[in-house]
């Protein structure tokens, strides 16, 4: 059976399909889907794309372009199709970060108090001292609770055999969170038939749920503590999430200059006076939050903040230094790192790591350019990056002298074959694209995951890079009971 | 909950601008139809007359022909219509968290509407339309902040914003009418319908006064009438009502700063007798008005948005 209208241009290839087991027969879990879009002529698709965009743009859920005109904000590219998810995939996706996560801040909280993990030589010392991210000024120091990640986004791919597998860990800011929340809204109104037929899981207590991880971590058990969003304020990138967030929980938004650090303590400053802050929930780097101690240039910063939090009067999720665990470098690792603390064979796999700073490793991957995808390990949002088989021969030879030169630098894996979903393409009807799927992790006394993410695409027809600054979308993203 | 000092502070302007914008928009747009009847030859010292009334200074290469684009669509210009919104929007921007979803919506709306207008449209295309849609969204934007958002704290900067402005802007026009046209009892008074229009007061006044205008009765209108809501008057009792609603600071050198001053110009509004005003001068009695909301402007920013430190670390 061919595909039908208004499939007439879907294609299967060696990825995964989200949507199709095979030609014009969709997995059982799309069938509402299919069904609905054979019906809806496609003008009338045309038409609730267009209402979807207009209420992005009107709610303000807009990023600008750097370096346009200041007035010029763009919306994130939205696919109207939803990424839908079964309740047991779903179940191993959610046992598999909780797994991986509390593995993770029991290795941050490992590496800066004792170091058992390198003692024991399951990870070499020299990767985490030479990792940009680790702050010696962490040695030591208390975190409440010993939490050092509550906020995390892990980036998942589906390989060509269908398995969901770990392409990289976010445990510094991640953002994107926002637009799962507001891309269900939207979605709600687009699909509202559908959404009643498929039974999909609610996902808006996600601001509830962070603002209890987030008093939970008050220093010193303090009652009825104060929570802030702390934003590097108006022209960064994501601040409509940081707006986004900080009403979802009801705390306030503040910047660096609405604090003040007196005698230790964090105040922000109110008309009506001074008043103690206890959880800063911040979205502004380690390099950049306190210029007294890390970059004495930084202007969004709160000067005395460091020694507050040291001193244990004020607790900064996520905590200072956690960016060693997302290091690219040590992503091979932690596989290991998962056995070492849990005892367990990791559910999630991860995506194959090859690290230059090995010798064999480095040979192979010089050898295998045009195949794989090097990556700089301190980069994100897909910079830094050589995609083999899309490069031309000078860019491969820039990255070969760039690898020679500071191995440590680079990691390189398999060009991996993201799986496709159907996408809305104006004109042609619905065709496949390429799709990671980020789903956010609230660490704290217990781990929560609410069922949802943030699916990316790659809207380029053939393209499999989905970061936003590289001219990818979202997609709602629907788990089912 | 307590509101961040940086948010007062954004919401008091995002209001103010966006009652510039209006006030712009009226002055603007009565001048461009009075334009379409005016005969040539008056029309240099009627754009100059314009720009002042606004309290602006025009640049050398702005003339007749090019005033109305420099003060609706040219974002060189700081002032312009569409500089006013942009500003205001940023300000609310920068606090969208803190008002509705409700009022943000409508502003962006506002902003992207008169940019793109700015952008693509010629100004003498539709001016009369285009300074109607800013009119509108104004308004539309005051009814909706005052039906969507709570009556706190927030909102009474809001109100601060546009009060203040509001004092402000009625009585620079009103100063430099009658700078320009000398206060006299007979003679043509299509001048008098401008002014009173550009506050939108035309029909409010005539149904005090009926249509027989008067200067003195259009600044007595314009000045002490506690009824009519672009009146300096009303504009000042607002801006005491909103300043007592706020909570009292707690350092008690500059804690009723604010409010004290407010008290003292409203009592110099209300018991103020409009033949005294004019024969000590209007000028000065005006310069006064100018001098003291600018005066409570500063004392509201010393209070509540940039005291120091040191002086207010809880005990």
């Amino acid at each position: 059976m061919p595909f039908p209208a208004p499939f007439q241009q879907y294609s299967l290839g060696e990825a995964y399909d989200e949507m199709f087991a095979s030609v014009g027969e969709p997995r059982p879990h799309f069938q509402a889907l299919f069904d609905r879009l054979r019906e809806l002529p496609m003008a009338e698709l045309r038409r609730r794309k267009q209402t979807a965009d207009q209420t992005f743009l009107h709610q303000g859920i807009t990023f600008t372009l750097a370096g346009r005109d200041e007035g010029m904000e763009r919306i994130i590219p939205h696919d109207l199709l939803p990424r839908i998810i079964t309740g047991e995939e779903w179940a191993v996706i959610e046992s598999g970060l909780t797994q991986r996560i509390f593995a993770l801040n029991e290795f941050l909280g490992d590496i800066y108090t004792d170091g058992h993990i390198l003692n024991d030589k399951i990870v070499p010392r020299d990767i985490i001292f030479s990792c940009r991210h680790f702050r010696r000024e962490m040695r030591g120091v208390q975190v409440p609770r010993g939490v050092y990640v509550t906020v995390v986004g892990t980036d998942l791919i589906r390989t060509p055999a269908g398995e969901f597998v770990v392409l990289e860990d976010n445990l510094r800011v991640p953002s994107g969170v926002s637009y799962m929340l507001t891309s269900r809204q939207v979605m709600k109104r687009a699909f509202p038939d559908l959404f009643q037929t498929c039974d999909v899981r609610p996902i808006d207590h996600y601001g509830q749920a962070l603002l209890a991880t987030l008093r939970e971590q008050a220093p010193n058990n303090r009652s009825n503590p104060t929570v802030v969003l702390l934003s590097p304020g108006v022209y960064n990138a994501a601040y409509f999430e940081h707006s986004y967030l900080a009403r979802q929980m009801g705390v306030q938004l503040v910047e660096g200059r609405d604090l003040a650090v007196h005698d230790n303590i964090v105040h922000m400053r109110t008309t009506g006076g001074l008043r103690r802050v206890d959880v800063i929930y911040r979205r502004i780097d380690d390099d950049f939050i306190d210029p007294l101690s890390f970059r004495p240039d930084s202007i969004l910063g709160i000067p005395g903040l460091f020694n507050a939090y040291r001193t244990g009067n004020v607790t900064l999720a996520n905590a200072i230094g956690s960016g060693v665990a997302d290091d690219k470098a040590l992503f091979a690792y932690v596989p290991r790192i998962i056995r070492y603390y849990t005892g367990m064979d990791p559910i999630l796999e991860n995506v194959e790591t090859m690290l230059c700073s090995n010798k064999a490793e480095r040979q192979h991957v010089l050898e295998n350019l045009d195949k794989l995808v090097v990556k700089a390990v301190g980069e994100s949002g897909g910079f830094g990056m050589l995609i083999g088989p899309h490069s031309s021969a000078r860019e491969r030879e820039e990255f070969r002298a760039m690898i020679e030169a500071d191995p440590r630098n680079y990691v390189a894996q398999p060009t991996v074959s993201l799986s496709t979903a159907p996408c809305f393409v104006d004109g042609s009807g619905v065709e496949p694209r390429h799709v990671d799927l980020r789903p956010y992790i609230l660490h704290g006394e217990k781990t929560t995951i609410v069922p949802g993410a943030l699916t990316r695409v790659a809207l380029r027809k053939g393209s499999l890079v989905v970061n936003s600054s590289q001219g990818g979308g979202s997609k709602d993203t629907w788990v089912l009971n | 909950m307590d509101m961040l000092s940086r948010v007062a502070d954004s919401l008091y302007w995002m209001s103010r601008y966006l009652e510039r914008a209006e006030h712009m928009a009226r002055v603007l747009d009565v001048y461009v139809s009075e334009q379409l009847e005016e005969y040539s030859g008056a029309g240099d010292r009627r754009w100059r007359s314009v720009v002042d009334s606004l309290g602006l200074e025009a640049p050398s290469s702005v003339n007749e022909g090019n005033v109305g684009y420099w003060l609706a669509f040219d974002i060189a210009n700081r002032s312009s219509i569409v500089a006013c919104i942009m500003s205001a929007r940023d300000n609310a921007r920068n606090v969208r968290e803190q008002i509705s979803s409700e009022m943000w919506e409508h502003l962006n709306r506002l902003f992207h509407q008169v940019r793109a207008a700015s952008l693509t449209e010629d100004w003498s295309a539709d001016q009369h339309a285009f300074l109607t849609e800013v009119k509108d969204g104004a308004h539309l934007f005051q009814g909706i902040t005052d039906s969507t958002m709570n009556h706190g704290e927030g909102w009474h900067f809001i109100q601060l914003g546009r009060f203040i402005e509001r004092a402000v802007s009625v009585s620079s026009v009103v100063d430099v009418h009658f700078r320009d046209h000398m206060p006299a009892d007979d003679g043509e008074h299509h001048e008098g319908v401008d002014l009173l229009k550009s506050c939108t007061a035309f029909e409010a006044y005539c149904k005090v006064y009926t249509a027989e205008l008067k200067p003195l009765r259009i600044s007595e209108f314009l000045l002490l009438n506690h009824e009519f809501p672009h009146s300096v008057c009303f504009a000042v009792d607002q801006v005491e009502v909103a300043l007592r609603a706020l909570p009292q600071s707690a350092d008690r050198r500059i804690g009723g700063k604010a409010l004290r001053l407010a008290g003292k110009l409203k009592a110099t509004l209300t018991y103020g007798q409009i033949d005294e005003i004019m024969t000590t001068g209007l000028h000065a009695f005006l310069a006064e008005i100018d001098r003291q909301c600018n005066e409570i402007h500063v004392a509201l920013h010393q209070i509540y948005i940039e005291y120091p430190i040191e002086s207010a670390i809880e005990v």
